[in-house]
């Protein structure tokens, strides 16, 4: 299909819901969801709790191909409950990951596309979402071995708590300048450590320490580009054609810990200290 | 967090399954599903406490201008205002009816 007459032009990912991000970074008409809302697979947890649910519990799992190789393609909806993990919508990531896994020690092939929008584990579900969490990382620590497992942060909701950590298992780690990738979201901690170390309000702050473009400049993801359907759908196909990477960014741990040491935590970080910091030998 | 269950007289239509909206901030989440029942029961969460009157009056509003075909809806309320329910509503129906099956 030709750019020039493709609707899809002009659109801003950042802007659609989980499903949409899905149809637009698969090839056009291959999208077969895996576990529909029509199934009603809902959290049994927050009902009781008050919570109104919703019925795909805010992660949809896809079947589907892109640039005509077979993928399994996640999107979490950061719209609600922010984008948090529970038990189903942990458990419909972990076992699409580990059908996938099954599927490749079989003789398949299918990649993994996975778009992060989540604060990590749902409080109201503790600790069965962190369990999921768990299963997780996992799952894409045994397929990255066997297929390249591209994720994706665009914003609004940004990357946070333990699903930060899985982003980092991933092969390829992708953001938009508007993306944001942490531990701990501005606001957790602003609470802990006060407003004078982290104004959860300064928003050229904390882009400037946890956006796309600082995480990209500090060497912690792969590639950092704009948030056009276009340009993001390219970029995934880019990716998923490097295949499997020789070496991943979680095994390079003491050149982590070496750049760590000389982080100076007597005064506040800022951005160009981060990038001077992290520029040494970002190369793992 | 209050739940109802409305039942309403409805015509026979053939339907699509749709699902529009989220459970976001000032929005819902609506489901149109297939029925055996010869009515349209509608099934409400919402986190808003304006009470099932108004969700009657909202439904008959609707009904004014077209009769509910025999479906299942399911409706997931996050304190949207009534005219966002409103439009939501029509929009869920017109995509159950009109001949495309799709959802967002």
């Amino acid at each position: 299909m030709s750019n020039a007459q493709d609707s899809r032009l002009n659109t801003n990912f950042v802007e659609q819901g989980a499903r949409k991000r899905i149809e637009y970074v698969l090839d056009s008409g291959s999208m077969r969801e895996l576990v529909t809302p029509f199934d009603r697979v809902i959290s049994p947890w927050l009902e009781v709790q008050g919570i109104v649910p919703q019925f795909d519990d805010g992660v949809v799992v896809a079947r589907g191909a892109i640039d005509g190789k077979s993928v399994i393609a996640i999107a979490i909806d950061g719209s609600f409950q922010g984008g948090s993990l529970g038990e189903v919508a942990g458990a419909k990531i972990a076992g699409a990951l580990e059908l996938a896994v099954e599927a490749n020690q079989a003789g398949e092939s299918i990649a993994a596309v996975l778009m992060f929008e989540t604060g990590g584990v749902r409080l109201q579900e503790a600790n069965l979402g962190l369990a999921a969490i768990a299963e997780i990382q996992s799952a894409i620590v045994a397929l990255r071995k066997l297929q390249p497992v591209v994720a994706l942060i665009t914003g609004p909701v940004g990357c946070f708590g333990g699903m930060s950590i899985t982003a980092g298992l991933c092969s390829y780690l992708l953001m938009t300048r508007e993306g944001r990738l942490g531990l701990n979201g501005p606001q957790v901690i602003e609470q802990e450590a006060g407003v004078g170390e982290y104004d959860s309000r300064d928003r050229p702050f904390i882009w400037g320490l946890t956006g796309g473009e600082q995480r990209y400049t500090t060497g912690l993801v792969d590639d950092f580009f704009g948030s056009d359907v276009i340009e993001v759908r390219n970029k995934v196909q880019e990716y998923l054609r490097k295949g499997v990477p020789d070496t991943f960014r979680s095994e390079a741990i003491q050149s982590s810990l070496d750049r760590l040491k000389n982080v100076d935590t007597q005064h506040q970080i800022t951005s160009e200290a981060a990038r001077e910091i992290f520029a040494k030998g970002a190369s793992l | 967090m209050d739940t109802f269950h409305i039942v309403r007289p409805a015509r026979k239509a053939p339907i699509n399954q749709t699902l529009v909206g989220y459970v976001g901030s000032g929005d819902l989440e609506v489901m149109i599903d297939n029925s055996d029942s010869p009515q349209a029961d509608i099934y409400i969460h919402s986190s808003s406490s304006a009470g099932e009157q108004r969700w009657l009056a909202l439904i008959e509003r609707i009904e004014a201008n077209q009769p509910l075909p025999m479906m299942r809806m399911d409706i997931h309320d996050f304190s949207a205002t009534p005219g966002v329910i409103r439009l939501r509503l029509e929009q869920a129906l017109e995509q159950a009816l009109t001949k495309e099956a799709s959802y967002e």
